[in-house]
């Protein structure tokens, strides 16, 4: 999977991307969220308000409950501001 | 039609290409934002745009069709800019093109209103503090809400 952060969640969990593979409990937004918050450290830092964090799957919004799979990009980052 | 970059943008230069040699056209709506020098009691000296570049074009893209789909456009623009800007300076730029104003005025706003919920771009401030990530705003969520169908 591959995985982009931006804004403070890139500056919180120190990297701007990485490839990793995922668990297979690792079955849909939320659950990636859940295994990249139990990295701990800046990923736990980061994750600890999920209210305040947004996902994208292979460029799209995406929900809690949308499927995500080892060969997606996920993104995660804070409520956008542009405009 | 969309653009993201990094350079400033001419808006009179933008809009006269937007309708050349279109006479179907009778209304020309734009808007542009702006980089402020104060956001609350902060003095501002910079901004920074940070932006995810392979969704961003999508985004936009998704938010030019969807304003085509819903109002009788003869074209349509948007132009946003990423990097450190100042104040003054030009962020966005969106236009609108129809017949008649009606279609234009609101596609205008459609344009802009959805794209500051939906583009990813986050906005990183400098003041004499130091540095802050600007937050989302309730206002835009609730500007973006009002053209859910």
């Amino acid at each position: 999977m591959k995985l982009l952060y931006f804004s403070w969640l890139r500056e919180k969990i120190g990297i701007a991307e990485e490839d990793a593979l995922p668990p297979e409990s690792v079955t849909t937004v939320a659950t990636t969220l859940e295994w990249l918050k139990s990295r701990g450290g800046g990923y736990e830092d980061a994750l600890k308000d999920l209210a305040l964090v947004r996902v994208a799957v292979n460029q799209n919004h995406a929900k809690l409950d949308d499927p995500v799979s080892p060969d997606d990009e996920v993104a995660l980052f804070p409520p956008v501001t542009g405009g | 039609m969309i653009r993201v970059q990094e350079n400033d943008f001419d808006i009179g230069a933008e809009l006269k290409s937007l309708v050349k040699e279109n006479h179907k056209v009778g209304g020309l709506c734009s808007f542009a934002g702006l980089v402020r020098d104060m956001a609350g009691d902060d003095k501002i000296g910079a901004m920074t745009l940070e932006h995810y570049p392979a969704m961003t074009e999508k985004a936009l893209a998704e938010i030019d069709a969807e304003a085509n789909r819903r109002w009788p456009l003869e074209a349509s623009l948007i132009i946003h800019r990423f990097g450190r800007l100042e104040p003054g300076d030009q962020i966005v730029l969106v236009a609108t093109a129809a017949a008649h104003r009606q279609d234009a005025f609101e596609a205008c706003q459609f344009l802009i209103d959805w794209l500051k919920t939906q583009a990813p771009f986050w906005k990183l401030e400098e003041t004499q503090e130091g540095s802050h990530w600007v937050a989302a705003r309730d206002s835009d969520d609730q500007a973006a809400q009002r053209w859910k169908k």
